[in-house]
């Protein structure tokens, strides 16, 4: 399985998911530039945090034209798997591809800590080797992550089982303490908090290698078991 | 020419932190009437005259880039000016 950690100028956690999928998890990974017009040797898209376009008029919307979302697009109505984690959480709402949007956080601090993370869903695609209400600890590092969706919206997300990560102790003011979510057809996931600085006891945690490792064994399962 | 002034507000439902903390600092300074702040941007766009619909791309703009509808509304008024 091949992975690609599409990088756009601003993006600053594009070292750490290349790290994390290449040396911790072990799998094949590429950097990708925002100008790339072609993602169909990849099995698996990676969109890192950081201030894509410096964070100009919203985090994440001047993005959504760039190249290369027309393909990360392309590969998420292709059923692949898209991980978009914090700026790409940002932008995955920006483009459409998850419903919601981010506001500035309820204290307006910055907010650079370990969280605990309760594992809501554990049967999708990026959660398969976690167990359901499992407490896991993963750091959170913005100052927009304050998820806001109507109510209706919400409802939505419940009813989808699409609210997949939660905050034990809300750190920013989210609807329902909503820490990550899916698509409704669950190949596209976006969280703010950072998996891939959580895959080594060295790093404080590695509560994170299991999503990364999750996706590999779906992939596994669904293309390799098939052939 | 057309001079685009594009204003863009949080949505009424939706708690504006920022405008919260001001409004307290307006209130440090003695300002007690102030009951709201709301904070938002303001853009002015200049747009070539031409053969196409301006209400159209100016709302094309505003609901695709300029704002985010999920929790930002805009309004906007159109000048028209001279070319320098």
């Amino acid at each position: 399985m091949k992975f690609a950690v599409i990088v756009f100028p601003g993006s600053n956690c594009d070292t750490d998911m290349y790290h994390a999928v290449k040396d911790e998890l072990g799998a094949d990974v590429e950097y990708v530039w925002h100008d790339a017009t072609d993602l169909n040797q990849f099995d698996g898209i990676l969109l890192p945090g950081g201030f894509s376009y410096g964070d100009y008029l919203r985090s994440g919307a001047i993005a959504q034209f760039s190249n290369v979302m027309t393909e990360v697009v392309k590969a998420a109505r292709e059923g692949k798997p898209v991980l978009g984690v914090c700026n790409g959480f940002q932008i995955l709402l920006e483009t459409g591809l998850l419903p919601g949007a981010m506001r500035r956080n309820e204290s307006l601090k910055f907010i650079c800590q370990p969280e605990e993370l309760v594992v809501e869903n554990a049967t999708t695609i990026f959660t398969s080797q976690y167990e359901k209400g499992e407490a896991i600890s993963v750091p959170v590092a913005h100052g927009e992550g304050n998820y806001y969706c109507d109510d209706e919206t919400l409802e939505e997300l419940k009813a989808n089982n699409q609210i997949v990560f939660t905050y034990a102790n809300n750190p920013n003011g989210s609807v329902e303490n909503i820490a990550g979510i899916t698509n409704k057809e669950g190949n596209v996931l976006g969280m703010m908090p950072h998996p891939e600085r959580a895959v080594d006891e060295l790093l404080g945690s590695k509560d994170g290698l299991k999503l990364f490792q999750s996706i590999v064994k779906s992939w596994r399962e669904h293309y390799v078991a098939a052939t | 020419m057309y001079k685009v002034k594009v204003y863009v507000t949080l949505r009424e439902s939706v708690l504006d932190p920022q405008g919260k903390a001001v409004m307290s600092s307006l209130h440090k300074m003695g300002q007690s009437e102030v009951e709201d702040v709301r904070i938002g941007k303001y853009l002015e766009l200049t747009l070539q005259k031409g053969d196409y619909d301006l209400d159209e791309r100016i709302v094309n703009m505003c609901s695709k880039l300029l704002s985010n509808p999920v929790i930002e509304d805009y309004r906007y008024e159109v000048e028209e000016v001279v070319a320098q």
